[in-house]
C-alpha cells in the first residue's frame, strides 16, 4: 500500500544515539566524513571501521539494517573496487586481456570501497536515530548565522516541515486518483515505457491541481494562525545541548588527535 | 433577576461591523461585490450562527473578523480595534481564533502538538508558556491522548478538533469556524459541535459559526442569514426557522422538525409558533 509508507527511515528509540542533541550530530558527522576522506593508513581504517561498528551496536539497531542501506549504491563501490584492482600499478596477481590486477590495486580497491561504506552507514545512523523533525530544527539552527547574508534558514526549515506533514496526504491523494482513473478503465500496468508514461498525465494533472489549492488554503490558515516569518518567533521544543553531548564532542576529539596521530606515523 | 439583566447590558460588542462592503478584484472588469453594506454586531461571550446558500458571502465575511481581508468601504472593529490599522493586525489575529472546512489543509506540522503549537510559537511565547496552553487546548477538545500522532492518521473529525487547539492554544476570545463540518460523517460533526458548545460554555468564548447544517444553526444564541452579500434576517434560532416560507425562497432549509411543525400548522393544525425539538412538537400534537 502506498499509504502505509513510512517517512524517512527515522528508527525510535532511546539508545544514546537518540538523545544527542541533532545539531551535534550533524556537526559531528561532517567532521567525521571530513575525517574519513582526509585518513590514511591501514591503522586509521581499522580504528574509524571499529568506531562505526561500535555506533551502530549502540544505536541499539540491527546491524543488517543499517548494513542494508548501502545497497543502493553497491554498483558504484564494485565499480569503484575494479577500477583501483586494475589501474594500480604495482605487483602483478593476474592478467586479463589488457588489463592488469595488482596486489596495491587490491589493497586500494578495498580501502576505498570501505572508505565508502563508512560513509554511508554513518549517514543512515544520523537518519535512523533522528526524527525528521529535529532534524529540520537542527537544520535551521546550523543555517541560522548564514541568515545575515540573506540565506533563507527559516523559509528552507519551514518548507521541509510543511512537505514532511504533506508527503503522507498527497500518497493518499495520489492513491485514491489512480483508483478512480482504473475505475474509468486506465490501465497503468501493461503496455510500453512511453505509453505508461503518458498514463502519469491523468494522475499527475489532478494531483498538482489539488496541491495548489492546498497550499492556497493553508497559506491562508497559517497566516490567521499569526504566521509572519522566522522573526519574533519562538519554539516549544528548544534544542539544548546537554552534558551528554559535551561526553560526545569529548569522546569525538579524542578520535581525531588518535586519527591524527596514526596518520602522521603512518599506520 | 435585575442582575441578570445588568449583565446583559454589560457584554460588550466584541465585533461591529458598519457598512461593510467588500469587493473582489476591485477595479478590473470581472470586479464582484461579496459584501454590501452589512452592519452587525457580536456580543462577548455569544454563539452566532451564520446561514445562507453559496456564494452568500459568508466566508468572505469571517475573513474580514481575522483582518485576512479588508474592507473596500466601511469598518470591522474587534474588540474595540479596527481592522484596517496594520500595528493592530497581529493583534486581532490572536483574539481570533479561525477554523477551515478542510481538515487537512490547515493543520501545519507532522505531529499533533507540534502543530497545536504553531500559533503560539509564532506570536512569540516562551517554550514553558506554549507547553502549558498546548497541554489545555488539547484538553479543551479532549484530544490529549493524540498529542504524539501524526495527523494524517487521525479521523476527520479528530483532525478538525485539533484544528480547533490549534486556534484557542493561542488564548483568543473569539473563534470563527467556516463550515467545521462539512466534510465530516455525523459522527465527527457530532464530535466538533460539542466541543464548539463546551468552549462556548465552559470557557466563554465566542463562538461564529458558519454552517449549512440547520440542526446545528438551531444550537445558536443567535443566527444571521446572508443572502447575495446583505444581511437579510437575524433572530433566536426559534424567530428564524418559524418562517420557512422566506428560508426556502432564499434556498435554505429549516431544521426537520421545525418543517414538520410548519406544514402541519399550514393544514390547519392548531399548532404554537416556533417549534425547534422533537419533544415540543409531542407536546404540541398530544394536549
Ligand atoms: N478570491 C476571490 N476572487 C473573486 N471572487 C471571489 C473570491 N472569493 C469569493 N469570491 C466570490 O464572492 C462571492 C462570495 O463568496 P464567499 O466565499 O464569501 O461565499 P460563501 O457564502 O462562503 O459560500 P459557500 O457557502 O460556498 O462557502 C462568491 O460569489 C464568490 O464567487
Ligand atoms: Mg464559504
Amino acid at each position: 500500500m502506498l499509504t502505509e509508507m513510512t517517512l524517512g527511515q527515522f528508527m525510535p528509540g532511546a539508545s544514546l544515539l537518540h538523545r544527542m542533541d541533532p545539531r551535534v550530530k550533524i556537526i559531528l558527522l561532517f567532521l567525521y566524513v571530513v575525517a574519513i576522506f582526509l585518513m590514511d593508513g591501514h591503522g586509521s581504517y581499522a580504528l574509524m571501521t571499529a568506531v562505526t561498528l561500535g555506533l551502530i551496536l549502540m544505536s541499539g539497531l540491527s546491524v543488517i539494517m543499517i548494513l542494508k542501506s548501502v545497497r543502493p549504491i553497491m554498483w558504484i563501490i564494485l565499480f569503484t573496487f575494479i577500477i583501483h584492482l586494475f589501474s594500480t600499478p604495482g605487483e602483478e596477481i593476474a592478467k586479463i586481456l589488457a588489463f592488469t590486477m595488482t596486489w596495491e590495486g587490491l589493497d586500494r580497491g578495498f580501502l576505498i570501497s570501505l572508505r565508502l561504506i563508512l560513509l554511508i552507514t554513518a549517514s543512515s545512523l544520523l537518519m535512523y536515530t533522528t526524527s525528521p523533525l529535529a532534524l529540520t530544527d537542527a537544520l535551521e539552527d546550523i543555517l541560522k548565522p548564514l541568515k545575515k547574508v540573506g540565506f533563507p534558514a527559516h523559509e528552507l526549515a519551514m518548507m521541509m516541515t510543511i512537505a514532511l506533514r504533506f508527503i503522507p496526504t498527497l500518497i493518499e491523494e495520489t492513491d485514491k486518483i489512480m483508483k478512480a482513473q482504473q475505475c474509468r478503465g486506465t490501465d497503468f500496468s501493461s503496455g510500453s515505457l512511453i505509453r505508461r508514461a503518458k498514463m502519469l498525465v491523468p494522475i499527475l494533472v489532478p494531483l498538482f491541481i489539488s496541491a495548489f489549492r492546498r497550499a492556497d488554503d493553508l497559506a491562508i490558515a497559517m497566516e490567521a494562525r499569526c504566521y509572519r516569518g522566522g522573526t519574533g518567533r519562538t519554539r516549544m521544543k528548544r534544542l539544548k545541548v546537554g552534558k551528554l553531548d559535551y561526553y560526545c564532542i569529548a569522546c569525538f576529539a579524542v578520535l581525531l588527535s588518535g586519527l591524527a596521530a596514526l596518520t602522521y606515523l603512518g599506520i | 433577576m435585575l442582575r441578570h439583566l445588568l449583565i446583559e447590558v454589560e457584554r460588550l460588542d466584541f465585533i461591529r461591523c458598519e457598512n461593510l462592503t467588500h469587493i473582489y478584484n476591485q477595479g478590473m472588469e470581472n470586479e464582484y461585490k461579496a459584501l454590501d453594506n452589512v452592519s452587525l454586531s457580536i456580543k462577548e461571550g455569544e454563539f452566532v450562527t451564520i446561514l445562507g446558500t453559496n456564494g452568500s458571502g459568508k466566508s468572505t465575511l469571517a475573513k474580514h473578523f481575522n483582518a485576512l481581508l479588508q474592507p473596500a468601504s466601511g469598518k470591522c472593529f474587534v474588540g474595540g480595534r479596527d481592522t484596517s490599522d496594520e500595528k493592530l493586525l497581529w493583534d486581532i489575529r490572536q483574539q481570533i481564533g479561525m477554523v477551515f472546512q478542510n481538515p487537512d489543509n490547515q493543520i501545519i506540522a507532522a505531529i499533533v502538538e507540534d502543530d497545536v503549537a504553531f500559533g503560539p510559537e509564532n506570536i512569540g511565547m516562551k517554550p514553558s508558556l506554549i507547553k502549558e496552553h498546548v497541554a489545555s487546548a488539547l484538553a479543551a477538545v479532549d484530544m490529549e491522548d493524540y498529542r504524539s500522532f501524526a495527523p494524517h492518521l487521525l479521523s476527520g473529525g479528530q483532525k478538525q478538533r485539533i484544528a480547533i487547539a490549534g486556534a484557542i492554544a493561542m488564548n483568543p476570545q473569539c473563534l470563527v469556524l467556516d463550515e467545521p463540518t462539512a466534510m465530516l460523517d455525523p459522527q465527527g460533526r457530532l464530535e466538533v459541535m460539542s466541543t464548539v458548545k463546551q468552549l462556548n460554555h465552559d470557557h466563554s468564548i465566542t463562538i461564529i459559526n458558519i454552517t449549512h447544517f440547520m440542526d446545528e444553526a438551531a444550537l445558536a444564541d443567535r443566527v444571521i442569514v446572508m443572502d447575495k452579500g446583505k444581511v437579510v434576517k437575524e433572530g433566536t434560532p426559534r424567530e428564524i426557522f418559524s418562517d420557512a416560507i422566506s428560508m426556502k425562497r432564499m434556498g435554505l432549509d429549516v431544521p426537520v422538525v421545525a418543517e414538520v411543525a410548519f406544514r402541519l400548522k399550514d393544514r390547519g393544525e392548531n399548532i404554537p409558533e416556533g417549534i425547534m425539538t422533537t419533544e415540543e412538537l409531542v407536546n404540541a400534537l398530544c394536549q
